[in-house]
């Protein structure tokens, strides 16, 4: 079973079609990672699968790094 | 038949140019849900698409009731799959010269004819940006290009669509997913029978081709868009009226 900071990473990389040593914890989706707008909004959307899980838009637009999606995701499913 | 199992939304689907319409993107073999204000006008499509020998079904939605376009779109999702069209179609007139106008006239017709095409489009989007394909059809109006006396709430609202179309076809482009719009001229439809008769003569008088249209030459073209003929084709407004409007 892989970790979440794991799974994360490999969505990030998907998505954003980066390769996975890419990505790191501190990276940027936009400033690092090449992400437009649109990308975000579709990471985020894959995240949601991923973990099932909803994200509400006004903490959707608070991830911008993979460290934040990391603490996102860990804080939710913790609950 | 290019739409052959693929999942499309009509609104305001009971007669006119809705029916045409749906009818149209079913003879491409598309799964169709229409939609109706009333469960009559719901029954009624359910009931034509059965004779069309096509699969799916009429949905009662009321566009100005607060969450419906979302539950509408949750429902179709969830009975036939994700949406691949959707054709804001479902309109309505509260004609008035401006200085006559009243505020529940101009407020009906943004509330009926521009916000369920925010709404819907919003709540497609997740499926079709998924499925890397999709296809937004707005229609419109000549008179969004025109202008006419007694409509400037009906202009505004159907000139808005020219700009959302345009903005959304940029925003989305990037993901297969294409948004035009299809603007009617005089076409033979209830709406239009409500009209005076020398209103109508003189309208008559205007279109080039010197008739009223068919809700078949608005489908035709929606169905041209939905097809993968227009793929190349985004963010665009096909004018069928006759002649009566040449850009």
């Amino acid at each position: 079973m892989e970790n979440i900071e794991q799974r994360v990473k490999k969505i990030v990389a998907e998505q954003l079609g980066v390769p996975e040593t890419d990505v790191k914890n501190e990276s940027s989706f936009v400033n690092d990672l090449g992400a437009d707008s649109l990308d975000t909004v579709e990471l985020v959307m894959a995240l949601e699968e991923e973990f099932e899980c909803e994200i509400p838009d006004e903490e959707a637009e608070k991830i911008t790094t993979v460290q934040q999606a990391i603490d996102y995701v860990s804080g939710n499913l913790s609950k | 038949m290019s739409l052959e199992g693929k999942v499309a939304l009509v609104t305001g689907a009971s007669r006119g140019i809705g029916q045409a319409i749906a009818l149209e993107l079913a003879a491409q073999g598309a799964i169709v849900v229409g939609t109706a204000t009333s469960d009559s006008g719901a029954e009624a499509i359910t009931a034509y698409l059965k004779v069309a020998g096509a699969q799916g079904s009429g949905l009662k939605l009321n566009v100005t009731d607060e969450g419906a376009c979302e539950a509408v779109v949750a429902q179709v999702e969830k009975d036939f799959g994700a949406i691949a069209v959707l054709v804001n179609n479902a309109g309505i007139t509260r004609d008035n010269l401006l200085m006559r106008m009243k505020d529940e006239e101009w407020d009906a017709i943004m509330d009926t004819n521009l916000r369920p095409v925010y709404k819907l489009s919003k709540a497609v989007m997740r499926g079709m940006m998924k499925a890397r394909w999709g296809r937004i059809i707005n229609i419109a109006s000549v008179v969004g290009a025109t202008g006419n006396p007694g409509q400037t709430n009906y202009s505004a609202a159907k000139a808005a669509l020219f700009g959302f179309t345009k903005s959304l076809a940029r925003e989305i482009g990037s993901r297969g997913v294409t948004v035009n719009a299809v603007a009617p001229g005089f076409i033979d439809t209830d709406m239009t029978r409500s009209l005076p008769e020398e209103q109508k003569a003189a309208l008559v008088q205007s279109i080039a081709l010197g008739r009223l249209g068919d809700p078949k030459d608005i489908a035709d073209a929606v169905g041209f868009l939905a097809s993968g003929k227009a793929n190349y084709i985004t963010g665009q407004t096909i004018h069928v009226n006759g002649g009566m409007y040449m850009n």
